[in-house]
């Protein structure tokens, strides 16, 4: 029997070899599929939540007041290393360069306005916060090389990108930080809406800037040899029809379906080894009216947004505004002023600036009082409170219902407890808290292996939100995603 | 409030650092943060959190134990009553209702007083030495530990139960949320092993050894749980009549019928015996989304299909127990609902709940029938699971981890062929 079974093994050894080598055979290789006719052009996102925070902006859209200083604040720009190329005093104009990167010295860094620099804000160890321009209210601009979109060399481009400062809008996937300008990308991705908390629709944004949006497509189409850009819309979206050097995808669903990461996941997702920029659809048509305008646009319709905001709405800006200029008035201890939105924003001061990276401000009554346990505390019955957990009744209040919510953390940082929190709220194919405490364990193997490749802090944005023990889950992806980049050098 | 917050910081000098009470720190700060939830407010990352906490959480929990908690404290006191002939199996349940609460809380209270004594004084103890905050994870293992145990446990092997379940099976892991076996099962299993006699399934009514000895006790009346009656008819020929005597308390009209094991009018541990006040405590669970729906239908599942093999093989009588019958006897639900739940040491992956719950389950009617020394099979396959858990967990990651190798794979001969 033995014997037999050997003999056998053997024979079909000899079988494979022989006589299925000379036997010619289909080639089964995978070969490049054509996407745009396989994939699906709808796709639905379940997982993930809509928090119903009250102070929506109204649909009006207002000139924001013209402040008297501007700033452009490294910190915004992950991964940059600022060298200062002004000195405070120096008169600018709009679109001369303040700083660029250490790393790139080609990727200027412009001023949003001519006047003269008023001052350069350092924090620790002499870290540059931010360069404060005054403004003289004149609006002097340099003038760039005017670039035609759609005959440019993706050299020239990628040279126009970095010389008229809008390179550092680019983005990448991995690492979730400022694109490296000599990378060959293998695709790149637009969101064509936001999903976040009080977001900013994007069609009031863009609206009367298609022409640029669709110039600033064509230039980054020329990076990636002509291929069209992956724009991710929701469902009949018919500001983004007739465009052209485009490939939509259709993305329904809560909160994240708007982040490019989630859309990048479920249309082209990045393996390792692999490039991917990304860029937001505002900066994608300040880009467009830069090149073709040869003037340094950065343009921002600001959501101006929150329950503590007297009146939400939009207002017209540029970057690097002062945030008073946003808020009405409101100030004071008593209130949040959050350049960006709930999840993902960062604390700034009420004479803080506008984040370059930011669409959206939100006013948010701050918590920093004691909660006795049982009116407002753990024991309270929280009718008022929004919750994901569903410890609180407020679940079964309808849909519509919209909810104050302040900075309180609601508890305190403990270990790891309760599971099955944060996938429902995680729409990619990865195990989110496997992920983190391999970051937390700093095993760049296993979050190699356990699909860091594909995700940015914002991405894990709700999961923090919804941690029972509280985990800072967005400084450990980031301090991840850092790691890893140092690893691979 | 502001009264009792004023009066609060007004004493918070003497146990910061430098302070004369400064060692008791921990004690001051647990008792602040249990009063009032503090004003920390989002620094970097989310700008807004969830109000929900691991104090909310947990306090839910034991919410969800107060029914079996309640028909335990009367159900000693009922089958007390049964065991001396104060009343009869005929008799309405109401009747001196509240003697019978009076008589199970005079045995049940001591034993919630000494596993919360000594379980949150060890936790204080380790809070202090490492210097972080009391972790909640107590408050629930605290009750469930009187609730598995048999009611005339004495309260000394209590303590050291629970002080070897707290600091062999959580503190020296890290504390709440390190752990890898459940802390209160560990406070039985200890028991188990270390006093099998006190745990063989004699004395789980109050006082009846005693009652014994007097020649108090009714006719017939072992005290037995319904386990510890099925496992002595282990080894034993269907037709003896021995076993034919217990196979009848299965019956309809028997001491452990369906109805009565369902209801829960049956000796047993405190918080075990009443399948529908934990279901009670379980739609609680399932409703506000804390206890795994996942990990309890499945382990369901999985008693069920153990017990429909059983049935179906049926090679003597204790295989003959119908599986519905088999669920809702000894601590099958309670395991199911309060144990297997536990976050911490089960499966952590959702894909994983299903398959550990499914094992927890089968491997409960396994033990129970095919090894009589162990009457009471769940606390072994719930254990026995929690070590298997990380495994599972395991084999599930690694199923993801792959399929992005491949998919990486793919992509590179892809550009490739390109």
């Amino acid at each position: 029997m033995l014997v037999l079974g050997w003999k056998l093994a053997i024979d079909a050894e000899i079988y494979k070899k022989v006589v299925l080598a000379s036997v010619p055979r289909p080639n089964f290789a995978p070969r490049k599929v054509n996407l745009s006719v396989l994939m699906s052009r709808k796709i639905r996102i379940k997982k993930g939540a809509d928090i119903r925070l009250k102070g929506r902006p109204a649909t009006t859209v207002d000139a924001a007041a013209s402040t008297a200083t501007y700033a452009v604040q490294p910190p915004n720009y992950h991964g940059v290393t600022p060298k200062l190329e002004v000195k405070e005093g120096a008169a600018v104009q709009t679109g001369s360069p303040l700083f660029h990167s250490k790393e790139t010295p080609a990727m200027k860094f412009l001023s949003p306005t001519s006047g003269t620099v008023k001052s350069i804000v350092r924090g620790e160890k002499r870290r540059i916060l931010a360069v404060v321009v005054e403004s003289d209210g004149k609006s002097e601009a340099v003038a760039l090389a005017k670039i035609d979109v759609a005959s440019a060399s993706s050299d020239a481009i990628r040279e126009a990108m970095l010389s008229h400062g809008m390179f550092p809008f680019v983005g990448q996937r991995p690492f979730a930080d400022v694109a490296t300008p000599t990378d060959a990308p293998r695709s790149i991705h637009v969101s064509g809406f936001d999903s976040s908390p009080l977001a900013p629709d994007m069609e009031i944004v863009l609206k009367g800037r298609m022409d640029s949006f669709q110039a600033g497509i064509l230039a980054l189409s020329a990076l990636v040899g002509g291929d069209a850009i992956h724009l991710g819309t929701r469902p009949g979206q018919a500001a983004y029809a007739g465009l052209d050097k485009v490939e939509i995808t259709e993305f329904e669903g809560p909160h994240p379906a708007g982040n490019v990461g989630v859309q990048i996941h479920h249309t082209l997702p990045v393996n390792k080894g692999e490039i991917v920029w990304t860029m937001h659809a505002e900066d994608v048509a300040n880009l467009g009216e830069t090149l073709t305008s040869g003037k340094y646009t950065a343009k921002r319709t600001v959501a101006a947004t929150g329950s503590e905001h007297p009146a939400p709405r939009y207002y017209q800006t540029h970057i690097g505004c002062e945030l008073a200029s946003l808020t009405n008035g409101i100030q004071g201890d008593s209130v949040r002023v959050i350049s960006g939105n709930p999840l993902t924003g960062t604390h700034a001061a009420s004479d803080g600036y506008l984040g370059g990276l930011d669409h959206q401000i939100t006013l948010l009554p701050e918590g920093n009082d004691p909660k006795f346990l049982l009116t407002a505390g753990w024991l309270s019955p929280g009718l008022d409170k929004f919750s994901l957990s569903k410890s609180y009744p407020t679940w079964l209040l309808p849909k519509s219902k919209e909810f104050v919510m302040d900075t309180n953390t609601g508890g305190e940082e403990r270990a790891f407890v309760v599971t099955g929190q944060y996938e429902p709220v995680f729409p990619f194919d990865i195990y989110p808290v496997q992920l983190i405490k391999s970051i937390m364990a700093n095993d760049i193997d296993a979050m190699e292996k356990l699909g860091i490749y594909e995700v940015a802090p914002e991405d894990f944005a709700l999961c923090e939100y919804a941690c029972t023990s509280k985990i800072d889950v967005q400084d450990i992806v980031r301090d991840g995603l850092d790691n890893l980049k140092k690893e691979l050098g | 409030m502001k009264a009792l917050h004023n009066m609060l910081d007004s004493i918070r000098p003497h146990f910061e650092e430098g302070g004369k009470l400064s060692r008791f720190w921990v004690v001051y700060d647990s008792l602040e943060t249990f009063a009032f939830t503090p004003g920390h407010t989002t620094k970097n990352g989310v700008q807004i959190r969830d109000g929900v906490d691991l104090k909310r959480t947990m306090f839910l929990v034991i919410v969800a134990l107060i029914p079996a908690l309640l028909f335990g404290t009367w159900n000693q006191g009922h089958q007390y009553m049964l065991s001396i002939g104060e009343v009869s199996v005929a008799d309405p349940l109401m009747m001196a209702f509240f003697d019978k609460m009076l008589i199970g809380a005079i045995k049940v209270l001591p034993l919630v007083v000494v596993s919360y004594g000594v379980g949150l004084g060890i936790e204080f103890l380790f809070a202090g030495m490492r210097g972080h905050s009391i972790n909640e994870g107590y408050l629930v293992s605290g009750m469930l530990i009187p609730l598995i145990m048999p009611v005339d446990v004495p309260l000394w092997m209590l303590a050291l139960a629970v002080a070897f379940a707290v600091i062999i099976a959580k503190e020296v892991f890290g504390g709440t949320g390190m752990n890898i076996l459940n802390v209160a099962l560990t406070a039985r299993a200890f028991l188990f092993f270390a006093y099998p006699k006190q745990l063989s399934g004699e004395i789980w009514i109050h006082e009846v050894a005693t009652s014994k000895a007097g020649g108090l006790l009714v006719d017939g009346y072992t005290g037995a749980t319904a386990l510890g009656q099925l496992a002595s008819t282990v080894g034993k020929a269907p037709t003896e009549p021995a076993v034919m005597g217990v196979m009848d308390m299965f019956a309809a009209d028997g001491m452990f019928s369906l109805t009565n094991s369902f209801f829960g009018l049956i000796p047993g541990s405190v918080g075990e015996t009443s399948a529908l006040a934990i279901l009670i405590g379980a739609a609680l669970l399932i409703w506000t989304g804390i206890g795994s729906w996942k990990v309890m239908s499945s382990f369901l599942v999985g008693g069920l299909a153990m017990g429909a093999i059983f049935n179906a093989m049926g090679l003597n009588a204790y295989m003959t127990i119908p599986a519905i019958h088999q669920v809702v006897m000894g601590g099958f639900m309670f395991g199911m609902v309060f144990m297997a739940t536990d976050p911490v040491s089960a499966a952590q992956t959702e894909r994983g709940k299903w398959v550990y719950g499914f094992f927890g389950g089968f491997l409960s009617i396994m033990i129970r029938v095919f090894n009589p020394a162990y009457p009471e099979g769940v606390m072994m396959a719930i254990l026995f699971m929690n070590v298997m858990a990380p495994l599972i967990d395991h084999y599930v990651i690694q199923a993801n981890v792959s399929k992005r190798e491949k998919r990486m794979q793919l992509s590179l001969s892809q550009r490739a062929t390109a």
